[in-house]
């Protein structure tokens, strides 16, 4: 699972995820929850268990298309006092587990620190891109220089509801991957992922080379195995986070957490392509 | 922690933050403020928004639908008033009112809901949803949702439904479904969010009818110009009235739809002062309010349009405050940002103190019971009013009644019985 190599970028990990034929398990979880250490602490367990990326959540105010279980976790590590100098510290701390780190972000928190200083910061700490779920490419020209300068990659959404227009304007600005969410709405497990992704991701194929993840309420191994067999890589966030956030002592919770991302890493490993 | 500049960040925030791209001219912006900073599952219902906005702008079958409405539902015209009693306090000055408070559902909010409700239903879409801070624009989506045959869901910032329980009946009286909202500060800001949870969860069947300037394009123009009627009349009506145009025009300002809608048809009229009252809750010093341009607000994102901002060191959104729900916001419409920036606006703040003082002072002089939000144009009206002296004329808009407010001025004047709030 390790890798020596620290500059790994996604694309290194989707060449390796399809040479041993399955997915790649990207986990999610906001920085500052339980506490910052608590969160660094997790995200190393999720590498162990055999996480590939490690989406480090920035937690911000007003996340829009975070569901309830992320939102509460992100009241809670900025009621903390989590700041977004923590975010890099967790970034180096993934890079050291050995997964590649990626930042999920809410854009007003890069504006405020400067889109350059925030790239800057990112590379130096060993960051692979963003993900900028409130950040459309037509808004985005700040940040497709700034990551062209650092060589980060940059991960846009696209959703059931692009049009082909929309699919192509997004997926050109896209660098790593494209984040294809399953269903229309906010995070948070679901009990089915919609058939509206298998659709999407071909669609998104038709246009584009660049991998593709499936994120938005992905919970189960089961799920991760269906939505293997179609897709470069599974997102997981917030049935990571609601454990992590469970009943009993930190390290029960962490042993929780070390057991589902296992199962979910079986299960990118089960999808048949 | 940030470096110490941080705090000093209206200086440097072109060289620092990188803002230089975003000043470039764009669809959507008002010089570097406004913008489209949205979840990519929103797009298309932007971008097919906008295209039902601009067909409904030049077909006559909406303008008449729409006119015929105003005239016989909403109650436009509305009225303008001349206060000479409140007048008195003004520094002598002319003082008329624009009686947005006489519109059915009892504020201007009403002008931008029909219209949103009617391109509703061209969009073939049947349910709506509204957030709402003073409950003011919730009842207009309601009232709209009820005539028109449409699902409406609004939501409310828990805090804000308590202080303001009588729009929460009147909401639910008329068929809606009122949503009470526990995150953050539960007031406006956090009942948007959910707003926008919703909406992207079920774009497809449903219209968000923001209820004030802000929020992605094509919201900020879209919305004044549907309230841009009150600029019309009010010029007119004051031409009529007084044989000339106004010295300064005032307006409330929390999102800012009320003032964007009086001020839209005097911006090319160069000698008439726009001026913007914000809330400055209990004080700017004391970093309870509202006043985003009197403090430390600098320009940020937030709701999908880049405006200035109440924000901390980190870009966190900082929790406002105001006696009033409706201005208790810690952003404000882009095209205020870009107005104060150029210099065409000017922007006061109000107290809560000094706005109930002026409260009281119009219920006691003129026997008319304003919004606490639109008192605070009056604060400004009797700042303005003095510095004019005797010959200034100064036109005030009334943006709505103030019959939800009376358990707060009750409260606040000692009024309600031992036991309440």
């Amino acid at each position: 699972m390790t890798t020596t190599t620290t500059a790994e970028g996604f694309a290194d990990v989707v060449a390796r995820c399809r040479a041993e034929g399955r997915a790649a398990l990207v986990g999610y979880l906001p920085v500052g929850f339980p506490s910052v250490e608590g969160s660094l602490e997790a995200m190393r367990v999720l590498v162990e268990a055999g996480c590939d990326v490690v989406e480090v959540g920035a937690p911000y105010s007003d996340p829009v298309i975070d569901g309830p279980v992320n939102q509460d976790a992100m009241a809670a590590a900025l009621a903390a006092g989590t700041r977004v100098d923590d975010v890099f510290t967790a970034v180096e701390a993934v890079r050291e587990a050995g997964a590649v780190p990626l930042v999920m972000t809410y854009w007003n928190l890069v504006l405020h620190r400067g889109v350059e200083r925030f790239a800057a910061d990112l590379a130096a700490a060993g960051g692979a891109g963003l993900i900028t779920p409130d950040l459309i490419p037509d808004e985005a020209e700040d940040w497709l220089a700034a990551s062209d300068r650092h060589g980060l990659d940059r991960v846009f959404l696209v959703a059931p509801s692009s049009t082909p227009e929309r699919l192509v304007k997004v997926t050109t600005a896209c660098r790593g991957f494209v984040y294809a969410a399953s269903t229309m709405g906010v995070t948070g497990a679901r009990t089915s992922v919609d058939a509206d992704a298998r659709g999407l991701v071909e669609r998104v194929r038709g246009v584009t080379d660049l991998p593709v993840c499936i994120g938005l309420g992905v919970s189960t191994r089961a799920q991760a195995a269906e939505i293997a067999g179609y897709a470069d890589g599974v997102i997981v966030g917030s049935a990571l986070v609601r454990t992590l956030g469970g009943d009993g002592e930190l390290s029960q919770r962490l042993e929780a957490l070390r057991t589902l991302t296992a199962e979910l890493a079986q299960g990118v490993r089960e999808g048949h392509r | 922690m940030t470096e110490p500049t941080a705090t000093d960040t209206d200086t440097d925030t072109d060289t620092d933050t990188g803002l230089t791209v975003e000043e470039l001219p764009r669809p959507g912006r008002f010089g570097r403020f406004g913008g489209r900073y949205v979840p990519e599952p929103l797009v298309p219902a932007l971008e097919q928004l906008d295209e039902a906005r601009q067909k409904a702008a030049v077909d006559p079958e909406f303008q008449a639908e729409l006119a015929r409405l105003h005239a016989t539902y909403t109650g436009r015209p509305s009225i303008i008033t001349e206060v000479p009693r409140f007048a008195a306090h003004c520094g002598g000055a002319r003082v008329v009112l624009k009686r947005e408070d006489l519109n059915h559902t009892g504020s201007h909010k009403i002008n931008n809901v029909l219209a949103q409700a009617l391109i509703t239903k061209r969009m073939g879409k049947t349910r709506i949803i509204a957030e709402t801070g003073a409950g003011q624009h919730g009842v207009a989506t309601a009232t709209a949702a009820a005539l028109m045959g449409l699902e409406c869901t609004v939501y409310m910032g828990k805090v804000d439904t308590e202080r303001q329980a009588l729009n929460v009946a009147r909401m639910k009286i008329l068929g809606a479904e009122v949503v009470a909202v526990e995150h953050g500060s539960a007031t406006l800001k956090d009942a948007i969010n959910e707003a926008l949870r919703d909406w992207v969860t079920n774009v497809r069947t449903t219209h968000y009818a923001i209820g004030t300037v802000t929020g992605p394009h094509p919201f900020p123009e879209m919305v004044r110009d549907f309230h841009a009627v009150i600029g019309e009349e009010a010029r007119a009506q004051v031409l009529e009235l007084t044989g000339r145009l106004p010295d300064a025009v005032v307006a409330c300002v929390g999102g800012g739809s009320n003032a964007m809608g009086i001020f839209h048809r005097f911006v090319p009229d160069e000698g008439v002062r726009l001026i913007g009252v914000e809330a400055g809750g209990e004080g700017v010093e004391s970093g309870r309010h509202a006043a985003r341009f009197a403090a430390d607000a600098t320009p940020g994102v937030l709701h999908g349009a880049m405006s200035y901002l109440m924000q901390d060191d980190d870009g966190q959104t900082v929790e406002s405050h105001s006696i009033s729900a409706g201005l208790d916001y810690p952003s404000v419409g882009p095209e205020h940002s870009f107005l104060r920036d150029t210099g065409r606006a000017e922007y006061r703040y109000a107290t809560d103190e000094q706005v109930m003082e002026a409260f009281a002072l119009l219920c006691r002089t003129e026997g008319i019971i304003p919004a606490l939000e639109s008192a605070h144009a009056l604060v400004g009206a009797m700042q303005v009013g003095r510095e004019l002296g005797p010959d200034g004329l100064v036109l005030v808009n009334l943006s709505g009644r103030g019959d939800k407010d009376m358990h707060t001025a009750a409260a606040w004047f000692g009024l309600a019985p031992e036991g309440t709030q």
